[in-house]
Parts: structure tokens; sequence; C-alpha cells
């Protein structure tokens, strides 16, 4: 695996982008559309030529404008998985797999064993001689993985790979990514709207408006405490990072009660995620019904329109409350108090 | 009712009445040919010597024709489809001008191209090749108003296709020349045949730029619509027994096609 640079700029489409992920990272991209995401991921696999700029992938240049290189995609090593499968309909679902094996000179045999193999990893090998049509979304989607990954990619690329996805075959599929990223080291960039695809896949964010990248930091960061407007419409969670236990997930704040995901063991690393709205803000810890509640102390505060924003100082959470709560209480900067939240508010997801 | 709920938004009714004039325009003449043939005379009028040596000829030539039509005409149909010169849609008019041209318009063009006098043809015959009024003339002239058949329809075939998946072979390391075999063309597969298909079709019921370029030689040139056309003058029997013989290889083919449901536009 390799870390990718990219510098590129396109004028006619107002697109400016400079990007990095190390090697064995995974860089999250978030944006709204038609903001550069998909120009992204083209550029990278060279479907689409910059205008100037130049972008590597471990020690090879795959495109360079001053020096007149540019890598056709085919040499690049670089694999595409986009929203839909794209399975070659006229090709079986084993014979799907086998096409990178066998486009770079591998014999049929060897292909097959090897496609075979990589139809395992995905949890696929009952579907190997049908053909995608006689395959479900999710299915087609597992197959479409093995396929990039038989193509042994230095760089793999998921263009919003569960969205066109049930909400049933999401999860799995979602779980398979995440073995075969986090548990393999790979280079990857992951275009996505969802949270916990961020969570569960990336180690940093990066967020695009407008053809730029407007923002970059680690997951925590930009899901906690987003700076840009469309990082806090999708994000501005709270997130308590820690692990599973038998009864919820042993933080820094103690035991935190909530949702577990299915899959999620005892000893995994995970993190509950919340809502600011779902916080309620006690000066004295309640007692009685199943809450979970984390002793702060208030950092700032912000006035949202008729809410305010209450932010605990050193630990990223932050609750949003009525302006006469706020009052009432009394809250100012230095002030303690209890966050309490209902456990049915709180998810409890594997993280990366 | 039996209807099925979308057939209530369905057609305007008046609609159905040109709708039956057209399709009765263009079945009655068959029909009307049908029963013209002399029944009686049919088996020895289209097993005669020049009859037999002309349905041959027809479809030697046309099946050259077509073979030609698919070795340039793919290539033709995936320039038109993926590239990105400016100047491709002032080549796809030109490529595309035989359908429109008058085939005696286009005997003659090709005439002053590979006649004696012609443009190559001044060279050709330098080297002792003649192709004027030969049966290569013959396939020359078909191939000339096939070609945009099969062109027109894989070019419609390669653009609905998209290029989605030529990118993802690509991002998996096949070369432009993998790519275009194993994705590109089993894509299109039901667009070529049926290209071929029309190209066939039209290379068999070619009359006006073979006679004028390939003229109308027993057995060399003389396909069997020439014939039926020779033979109007003074066997109508004749000429009528030998189009239905070209109407019954037409239908022939056009089943076949469909009988393998890849015929697509068909």
């Amino acid at each position: 695996m390799s870390a990718l640079h990219l510098e590129a700029r396109i004028a006619a489409r107002n697109v400016g982008l400079s990007v990095d992920v190390e090697s064995g990272c995974v860089l999250a991209v978030l944006g709204p559309n038609g903001a550069g995401k998909s120009t992204l991921l083209n550029l990278v696999a060279g479907l689409l030529r910059p205008d100037t700029g130049r972008i590597t992938l471990g020690d090879r240049v795959l495109t360079d404008t001053e020096a007149g290189v540019d890598v056709p995609p085919h040499r690049r090593s670089v694999a595409m998985l986009a929203q839909e499968p794209l399975l070659f309909p006229h090709l079986t679902a084993i014979a799907n797999v086998a096409f990178a094996p066998r486009s770079t000179g591998t014999r049929r045999r060897r292909a097959h064993r090897e496609a075979m193999r990589w139809l395992g990893a995905v949890d696929a090998t009952e579907f190997a001689d049908r053909r995608p049509r006689e395959l479900s979304g999710g299915q087609a989607q597992r197959v479409a993985i093995a396929r990039a990954l038989a193509a042994q990619p230095h760089l793999l690329m998921l263009d919003e790979p569960m969205s066109a996805l049930d909400v049933t075959a999401a999860p799995a599929i979602r779980s398979l990514l995440r073995r075969i990223l986090r548990d393999q080291d790979r280079t990857a960039l992951v275009v996505t709207h969802d949270p916990l695809d961020v969570l569960a896949l990336a180690d940093r964010v990066a967020v695009i408006d407008d053809g730029r990248v407007v923002e970059t930091g680690s997951v925590r960061e930009v899901l906690t405490r987003p700076r840009s407007a469309f990082a806090a419409r999708i994000a501005g969670v709270n997130l308590v990072a820690g692990t599973v236990a038998a009864d919820g997930l042993d933080t820094e704040f103690g035991p935190v009660h909530g949702t577990v995901d299915e899959g999620c063991r005892p000893g995994d690393r995970a993190v509950a995620v919340f809502s600011p709205v779902a916080v309620a803000v006690y000066a004295e810890e309640p007692h009685g019904s199943p809450r979970n509640s984390f002793r702060v102390t208030v950092g700032d505060l912000e006035a949202r329109g008729a809410t305010v924003l209450v932010r605990a100082a050193g630990t990223g959470l932050a609750a949003e409350i009525t302006a006469a709560a706020v009052a009432d209480l009394a809250l100012e900067p230095g002030a303690q108090v209890w966050f309490v939240v209902k456990a049915t508010e709180i998810g409890i997801h594997r993280s990366a | 009712m039996t209807s099925r709920p979308e057939s209530r938004a369905g057609l305007p009714g008046w609609i159905y009445l040109p709708a039956a004039v057209g399709g009765v325009f263009v079945i009655l003449p068959l029909v009307s040919m049908v029963l013209t043939v002399d029944w009686s005379r049919f088996p020895e009028l289209v097993t005669s010597e020049a009859s037999l040596q002309a349905l041959a000829l027809s479809l030697r030539t046309a099946t050259a024709s077509t073979v030609l039509c698919v070795l340039f005409g793919v290539p033709m149909a995936a320039v038109l489809a993926r590239s990105t010169f400016r100047i491709i849609p002032v080549l796809r008019s030109l490529v595309l001008l035989p359908l429109v041209l008058p085939p005696v318009v286009g005997g003659i063009a090709l005439l002053y191209t590979f006649g004696r006098r012609g443009l190559l043809g001044e060279y050709f015959e330098a080297f002792g090749l003649r192709i004027a009024f030969s049966t290569t003339a013959v396939v020359l002239a078909q191939t000339f108003v096939a070609l945009p058949f099969l062109v027109m329809s894989l070019e419609g075939a390669l653009r609905t296709a998209g290029r989605r998946y030529e990118a993802v072979a690509a991002t998996l390391g096949a070369r432009p020349t993998t790519v275009f075999r194993r994705v590109t063309l089993p894509l299109v597969l039901p667009g070529l045949v049926s290209g071929a298909v029309l190209a066939f079709a039209r290379a068999l019921g070619e009359f006006g730029a073979t006679i004028t370029f390939a003229g109308s030689l027993q057995g060399v040139t003389r396909t069997l619509p020439l014939e039926i056309y020779l033979q109007r003058e003074t066997d109508p029997d004749a000429a009528v027994a030998l189009s239905l013989l070209l109407v019954l290889v037409a239908v022939a083919i056009v089943v076949a096609a469909r009988g393998r449901r890849i015929a697509g536009a068909l």
C-alpha cells in the first residue's frame, strides 16, 4: 500500500484540490453533491486530466502536467467501487472477479482460483456461477468488492458504496468493507454522506465544497467540532470513545449504555454517538431511570436562535438546550454540571 | 373490464386508424404478390439456371459485403461514438451520406473512383486490376450502400451502453484493446447483430449502384434484384416468383436473428 498525494486544478470545473492520504490510511471525503468529490476520484483514476497538477501514489508519479506525465487508467493500480456494482452483465460473478487477473495476463485456471479466493473473502462463493441480473443489490456489491480487490490495487476508491443498497443490506456491506479496509491496512478514499461510514471506515476526513478542500481533520475532530457548514449539517454529534463491555461501553466517563450494533463484541473499540439535542443539563446528578450522566465543566455557550449550544470543556461533548433552561441553571463557563442522556438516544458503533 | 390499469392512460383512439392504414399499405402488396404467383410454375421458375445463379451470387456478395461492413463499420462506429475530436459531427454526416444518396448516384461515384479512368482505378489498372463490372464491384457497391446502416445502428448501441463499464474495466487494469474486446463488444452485441442483419438485407436488395457500377453480366454481376428487373420485361411470372423468393430470404434472415433473441432493434 502507498501514500497518495494529489494537487490538481481544472479551470472549467472550478476545481482546485489538494489531498493527501498516508499509506494504510482511509480518508473519508464528505461534501454536497456537485462539490467535486467524483472529480477527485476520476482525477486519481486517470479518467480525468487536470489542467495543472501532480498526483503521486507511493513512489510512482501518476500525473505531472509540468513533466508531461499522464499514466493511463489501466496502469495506475487504482480500483474504483461505485454506487452501483457495475458488474459486467455478460459475465458470471466469478468471471467478473477474474476479469482483472485475466486482463493482466494470468492464465485462465489460475485466475479462476484467485477469483474464487476473493469471492471467499467477501462471503460470496455461492454466487460464483450466477449472472449479475440474478443477484440482489447487496450480493452484487459483494462481488464488485471482490472484483476490485482481485486487481490488487495500491489504492482503493469507494464512491458511496452503500448508497444504492437498501437499509437491510447496508450494515453487512459496511462491516465487510471495515474488515477489508481496517484489518488489511489498505490505503483508501471513501466518498460518503453517512457519519456511520466515516466512523466505521475512516481515519481522517476531508470536506470538499465548491471544488476546494474546506476542512480536514481526524474523524473525531470533524464529527464533533465541524468547522465547515456541510460537516456541521451531517455531523455535529457527540462521540464518546471506549471499549465494548458486557453491558455497554467502557469510557473515560465510566460505563455508557445505549443500543449496541450487532456484531460488536466485548473488547472491540467503539464509539457512543448521540445528538446534542438529546442531552439534558442538570445541576445535580439525577437518580432513577436508565440514563447516562457525564460530569462536565461548562466551556463555552453559543446561541443558536431559540436554543443554546453548551460545550463542555476538554471533552468535545455538547448539549443543545433552550435559552430558558440556560437562564434557570445560571450556566456560565466554569460551572460544574451533569450532562444526562437516555440510553435509547445513544447508538454504540464499532469504530476505526 | 379486463384491461390492465396502465392501458387506461394509453393512446388516443383515433391513432389506430392511420396506423392501420399504414400497416395495410405495407402488407397488402406482399399479399397481392403471393396471390399473383403462378404456383404451378413456381418451382420451375425459381430453379432455372439464371435464377439459381442470381440467387447464389446475391447470397455470396451480400455475405461478403456484410463481412466488410462489420470489419470497417465496427471501428467507424466506435470512433464516432467515443472520439471527442471536433470534426466528428461533420465526419458522421459525410459517412452516413449513402443513406440519403440515390443508389444510382452512389454507383456513378464509385465508377469515378474505381472505374478504369477513376481516381484510384487508374492505378489499379496499371497493376492489371480491373474492378468495375466485376463481382468485386458488386461487393463494393453493396458495401457502399449498406455500411451506414451498420454504423448507425451500432453507434446508437454504443451511446446507449455508455462508458461506465469501460471505465471500470480500465481501472481493473485492462488495456484499451482488452476493454474493447471483452467489455465494449459483448455489451453492444445485440446492436451489432441487428446492424449486420440490416446491412445484409440492404446489400441483398441493392440495385441502382450495382447496375451502374457493376453492370449486369449473368453469373458475374447479375444479382437477384437485377435478374428480377430483367425478367419483368420478358417473363413477368418469373419476375414475381423471384420477387417472392427474395422476400422469403429476407424474412428468413430477420426470423433467424430474432429467433436468437439478440436482434435488438429489429
